[in-house]
């Protein structure tokens, strides 16, 4: 394989980590909600061209699974869900803008270190991938924690499970069957939020989580 | 000139301090002291600039003085010699600018013994050989500063300085004392060729290091050990405001060079760490309280904070690529670090004069009361707008190809193995550029709202330009700083043999480069040439002039500000130092400071005045420095009781002590 | 003859940076009108605007200094020498190593601070407002802009433009994610410097949130012409710059004959081209921001430069 095809795959891998951070920086939820779609759009891309390179046809299967699901399926839900709630229509951070993103880079940083060192002997390919995958799922995780508003969680979180899908296919050979299931167990899991935001919304007026905080009697 | 002659002049400024001390009738006054000063110093910096330049051979001298078995021992080499250039050069400047200045003082009397004193330690610092010495020369300066910050001690807030300085010098050199203790180690010999002679079987490294970068640091004003120098140094008269943060600043980084280049061995991997983040640290948090000062001599005080960040970052990467076998790229950093040494001496030297002249001319050094001045003060406003732009690392001016050392010594940086440094240097080198980008921001304040626009008040609307001394002394600071940044080649060359002898290995010669550029490395990687840049910015800036008023209209009216059709006749309708400062304010609090606005806006109708409170915490002295200050008054409180017990009771503490004493012995062997 | 013809090169160059400048703007005027459905003023509306403006006599006001007067020419110089370092057409300038890429952005960074002095020199609010954020604007764009340089240059191994085109057009430079990133990074400071939209407005007075018009708002007459040349200029420099960077091709290497330069100056208008219609479609399709909301859009280019940067530390193919 000439370098050509690392630096496509490395180009994929990097923007799904740009993407993560446009992810962060967005302060509008159907905004988030889209940028949301491109990463899976992307991941999808990824996990294409690795199919191609690794030669592995069944990943093209993932590919489809992430396009259907997560690039159309999700935001679209998650657009409905936005529309229905009628929720405010911006993203309330805990953190403030420009400390969230400085700590996202040292999220890269450390991520790019750890990867990079522990695998020194591995395929070039799959440590620098590694390396983006762990920033995609540490970004989204970040994202988790500085946001207040439950329906950015959700993109948080499955954000994340965009880095994993990403760490599994650079590392050759998750199975399908595999990918299948953790597919459907995130669909899962979005009908689960789903229907919980609607008890949340009825409940308290609002589907920021920090209302449940207080309900609980801990205070901010 | 031999090492007796340098000698002898740092003996002559000593004598000149004592013929202040003589009866009225025959004490020496302002000329006199100024005037030897000037002769004395200039006499060294000649010497020294000629030792720096001749390359000429180290030159030792061991004298029967001080401590019986060790006597004082001096010793000029390339370093020393550079850095006197830098000290003597700038007391020349302050002492002649004096001449004019000094005589506006209103207690000479607290100033004039005291400076000759100043510049003799700053001198002998620098030559000393042994440890005793340089202490001994170090805690003279720190004293004789500490006299004169406190010289106007009437002065609101003075006092404090005077205090916060004094306790935080003593601290530095309780440092430096333990890290030449260390150093002497079991040898027990503390003269530096004996240091340097065992430096490869020495341990505890690490912990020099650290003594090093406190004791030196806190004195050049490394955050954050830097809480004094914004106090002490403006609360000092202009020209040795001027010595203490362009000159004094720079014996604190040759003690730092010193100990940590010269004397403490080879450098290990994690060395460049520290410094260079507490360099990083430094220049960002200088470059940032300076832009919330409205003193002027403040702002300079925080700047001189950010250069001397500026410098220990370079010299990070210097020891950074020194330990990992790199010294071309050290020679570099090096070089950049030494390059800023000399030119912040420059360009600060000639802010804090021409802050002088502000005082002298309008008794102010807030800024929110000055306005106008270019109109006012030609000469003082050309001049500082010259240093305001050096000092801001614009190119073609000299603080700009200091930086552009820096950045080229970044960018080398990748090839070191080490993960951590990996990590920091990107980080570091972004803080670098938001310093550099915030001080720009600071000195168009600075000047844009002193010597620019409308008169705040009527001691602004009434000023005239100062003396000839003052103003001689600024032109010629001036035209060295653009000299420097349009001939950088021949300092970098200047500064080749030092750069030599603490590394190993130095920069290229650049003077054989055509149209004096210089160029690093190599010339396909990088290059500049500050000579072709002035040329063509002032070439092409006079042909579009010239064209345009020959060729097309040079018809001037003179008229009133049209400020978008609703002209504001009052002056307190532009912007001040805190609205300027404002959106830097707000973008960047929670670095280092935190900033809290209040207004009060009357509803429509409501008669009362409007009311805006600006409050402006500084982190670190709030969460680094006030928890110790409360630990050591609330210890003080408690061993008050000590003072107030019988005899009896004191002699059963003494017994006490003595059994502990002797038990510890016991326990101990 | 090597030296006279690369000192044609280096004035044609110089006067390809000037001439173009105001008709870029033009250009970007009338698609952004077409796009709105409207006519437009004519291409060479903005040659129109300069040659009445250096025709008139200049109104200064009476508070002002020298510096006042000295500042538009010095603007000028300053970013007319940057933009004559940056190879348009040709990579062999006879100039080019008088100054590096940091120097060319040092340079830039002459001009805004004397452009910011001059806003506050005559004392108004309007000036000191207009300086005190472009000074802010810079505090954030400048270091972006230099961890965009780091990036380039660590991938290119040089910070000289020359060289680093030519790097770019070797097979050696492949797609890096460092590159992207830093494409991003420029483009967004490019933005900012430009005073374009989202960040400030370039067509109007008089709005609250304005910047770059602010500090000018006192210039008349042959002052205002060549502070409008300036902007114009920086704008060409910075749309040179990104194709220099990103998109060299084109470029007539060194010694090259009169033919491969004929085509890199058609290259170089192709890439104006199409740098103009981009711009003037982002402009349409998006809002002015508030003031306070632009440093968080600049940090994300300071961001960009910093992940680019830290990536070439860390790894070598990234």
């Amino acid at each position: 394989m000439g370098g050509l095809y690392f630096d496509i795959a490395h180009l994929f891998a990097g923007g799904l980590v740009l993407i993560s951070f446009i992810l962060l920086y967005q302060d509008r939820l159907y905004a988030l909600l889209n940028v949301f779609a491109l990463q899976a759009f992307v991941l999808a891309l990824s996990v294409a061209w690795q199919a191609y390179v690794q030669d592995a046809p069944h990943l093209y299967i993932t590919a489809g699974i992430t396009i259907a699901f997560k690039a159309v399926a999700i935001p679209v839900a998650l657009h409905r869900m936005v529309a229905r709630l009628g929720v405010h229509r911006e993203v309330e951070t805990v953190v403030r803008l420009v400390p969230t993103m400085l700590a996202g880079i040292a999220l890269v940083a450390l991520s790019m270190v750890v990867m990079l060192r522990v695998t020194g002997g591995a395929d070039p390919l799959a440590r620098e991938d590694l390396a983006f995958a762990l920033s995609v799922v540490l970004l989204g995780l970040l994202m988790m924690v500085t946001r207040s508003n439950a329906v950015s969680q959700v993109v948080g979180f499955m954000s994340l499970e965009n880095g994993l899908i990403l760490a599994a296919t650079g590392a050759k050979g998750m199975p399908l069957v595999v990918e299948i299931s953790v597919a459907f167990s995130i669909l899962i899991a979005l009908i689960v939020i789903g229907i919980f935001l609607f008890r949340i919304r009825e409940r308290f007026d609002s589907v920021d989580l920090q209302v449940l905080d207080d309900y609980r009697g801990e205070a901010r | 000139m031999p090492l007796p002659g340098y000698l002898i002049g740092v003996a002559a400024l000593l004598v000149l301090a004592l013929t202040a001390l003589l009866p009225r009738r025959i004490r020496s006054g302002t000329v006199v002291i100024y005037g030897g000063s000037l002769v004395v110093t200039a006499v060294l910096f000649a010497a020294a600039a000629w030792h720096l330049l001749a390359n000429a051979a180290g030159l030792s001298l061991s004298l029967p003085l001080g401590v019986p078995w060790l006597g004082a021992n001096f010793r000029l080499d390339a370093l020393s010699a550079f850095i006197l250039v830098v000290i003597d050069f700038g007391a020349a400047a302050a002492s002649y600018y004096a001449l004019g200045y000094g005589r506006h003082e209103h207690e000479p009397m607290r100033v004039l013994p005291f400076y000759p004193v100043f510049l003799a330690a700053m001198n002998l610092v620098v030559l000393a050989d042994d440890a005793f010495a340089f202490l001994l020369s170090w805690e003279m300066m720190s004293l004789a500063s500490w006299a004169l910050v406190m010289s106007h001690h009437q002065v609101p807030g003075n006092a404090r300085a005077g205090y916060v300085y004094i306790v935080m010098a003593s601290i530095g050199t309780f440092a430096l004392l333990m890290a030449f203790g260390l150093m002497a180690g079991d040898i027990g010999d503390y003269t530096f060729a004996a240091m340097r002679a065992h430096a490869s079987e020495r341990t505890a490294t690490g912990v020099v290091l650290a003594l090093a970068l406190f004791g030196a640091g806190s004195k050049a004003g490394l955050a954050p050990f830097h809480v004094w120098l914004p106090l002490a140094h403006p609360a000092a008269p202009s020209h040795v405001s001027a010595l203490m943060s362009g000159v004094m600043t720079k014996v604190a980084v040759y003690g730092f060079l010193r100990i940590v280049f010269d004397l403490l061995g080879t450098p290990v991997w994690w060395w460049g760490i520290p410094v260079l983040a507490t360099g990083a640290v430094t220049a960002v948090i200088g470059a940032l309280l300076g832009l919330m000062q409205n003193d002027l001599k403040r702002v300079l005080a925080y700047s001189t904070i950010e250069n001397i960040g500026v410098i220990f970052i370079a010299l990070g990467l210097a020891l950074g690529f020194q330990s990992h076998g790199y010294s071309a790229a050290a020679a570099l950093a090096l070089t950049a670090a030494l390059f800023h040494v000399l030119n912040h001496s420059l360009f600060k030297s000639l802010l804090f004069f021409g802050s002088g002249a502000l005082l002298t001319a309008t008794g102010e050094r807030n800024m929110a009361r000055l306005g106008g001045l270019l109109n006012r003060m030609p000469m003082t406003g050309l001049f500082m707008l010259v240093g305001c732009v050096a000092i801001s690392a614009l190119p073609p001016f000299n603080g700009f190809v200091s930086e552009w050392l820096a950045f080229q010594a970044i960018l080398l940086s990748p090839v070191l193995s080490s993960w951590a440094l990996k990590l920091m240097i990107p980080a570091v080198g972004a803080m670098l550029a938001l310093a550099a980008a915030l001080a720009g921001a600071a000195y168009v304040r600075v000047f844009g709202i002193a010597f620019l626009g409308r008169p705040r008040s009527d001691a602004a609307t009434n000023a005239t330009e100062v003396d000839r001394f003052s103003v001689t002394a600024m032109a010629a600071l001036g035209i060295l700083c653009l000299a420097a940044g349009v001939f950088p080649g021949v300092v970098i060359d200047a500064l080749e043999p030092l750069v030599r002898q603490l590394l190993g290995t130095a920069m290229a010669h650049q003077s054989q480069l055509g149209w004096l550029a210089i160029a690093p490395i190599a010339e396909s990687r990088s290059s500049y040439d500050g000579l072709l840049v002035f040329l063509f910015i002032t070439t092409s800036a006079l042909l579009a002039a010239v064209i345009i008023h020959r060729f097309a209209s040079d018809q001037t009216r003179i008229a009133p500000p049209w400020d978008c059709g609703f002209p504001q006749n009052d002056p307190a309708t532009q912007y001040t130092p805190e609205s300027f400062a404002q959106p830097v304010r707000r973008v960047f609090s929670g670095f280092g400071f935190a900033a809290s606005e209040a207004v009060d806006m009357p509803r429509p109708g409501d008669l009362r005045p409007a009311h805006f409170e600006l409050k402006l915490k500084d982190l670190i002295w709030d969460y680094g420095y006030q928890p110790v200050v409360n630990t050591v008054f609330g210890i003080a409180d408690a061993l008050n009781r000590l003072q107030f017990l019988t005899i009896r009771q004191y002699l059963s503490l003494v017994f006490a002590a003595l059994v502990f004493l002797l038990l510890a012995l016991a326990i101990w062997t | 003859m090597t030296i006279l013809g690369n000192l044609t090169i280096q004035i044609l160059q110089m006067l390809l940076v000037l001439l173009p400048a105001p008709l870029l703007i033009g250009f970007i005027r009338k698609v952004k009108a077409r796009l709105l459905r409207k006519k437009g003023p004519p291409l060479i509306q903005p040659y129109r605007d300069l040659i009445k403006l250096v025709g008139k006599e200049a109104v200064v006001a009476d508070s002002a200094s020298w510096l006042f007067r000295a500042v538009p020419y010095l603007v000028f110089a300053a970013t007319w020498v940057a933009a004559a370092l940056i190879p348009t057409f040709a990579t062999g300038l006879l100039f080019s190593w008088s100054a590096d890429l940091i120097a060319i952005i040092a340079l830039l960074g002459s001009a805004r601070f004397f452009l910011a002095l001059a806003g506050m020199d005559v004392g108004t609010g309007f000036g000191g407002l207009g300086s005190s954020r472009e000074m802010m604007f810079a505090t954030l764009a400048e270091p972006a802009m230099i961890m965009i340089v780091f990036a380039v240059a660590l991938i290119a191994g040089s910070t000289q433009l020359s060289y680093v085109a030519e790097f770019m057009l070797s097979p050696a430079v492949g797609l890096r994610v460092s590159l992207a990133l830093g494409l991003i990074g420029l483009v967004i400071v490019a933005i900012a410097e430009n005073a374009r939209i989202p960040v400030d407005n370039p067509a109007t007075h008089l709005e609250l949130t304005m910047v770059h018009e602010a500090m000018v708002l006192e210039y008349s007459g042959r002052h205002l012409a060549m502070i409008e040349l300036s902007a114009q200029l920086k704008l060409l420099l910075y749309v040179s710059l990104i194709a220099c960077l990103f998109l060299p091709w084109g470029l007539a290497p060194v010694g090259a004959g009169i033919g491969l330069h004929v085509f890199g100056i058609a290259a170089y208008f192709a890439k104006l081209a199409v740098a103009g219609v981009a711009l003037a479609v982002f402009e349409t399709s998006i809002a002015k921001m508030r003031v306070f909301r632009v440093p968080d859009f600049i940090g994300v280019a300071l961001m960009l430069g910093l992940l680019a940067t830290l990536l070439r530390f860390m790894s070598g193919s990234l």
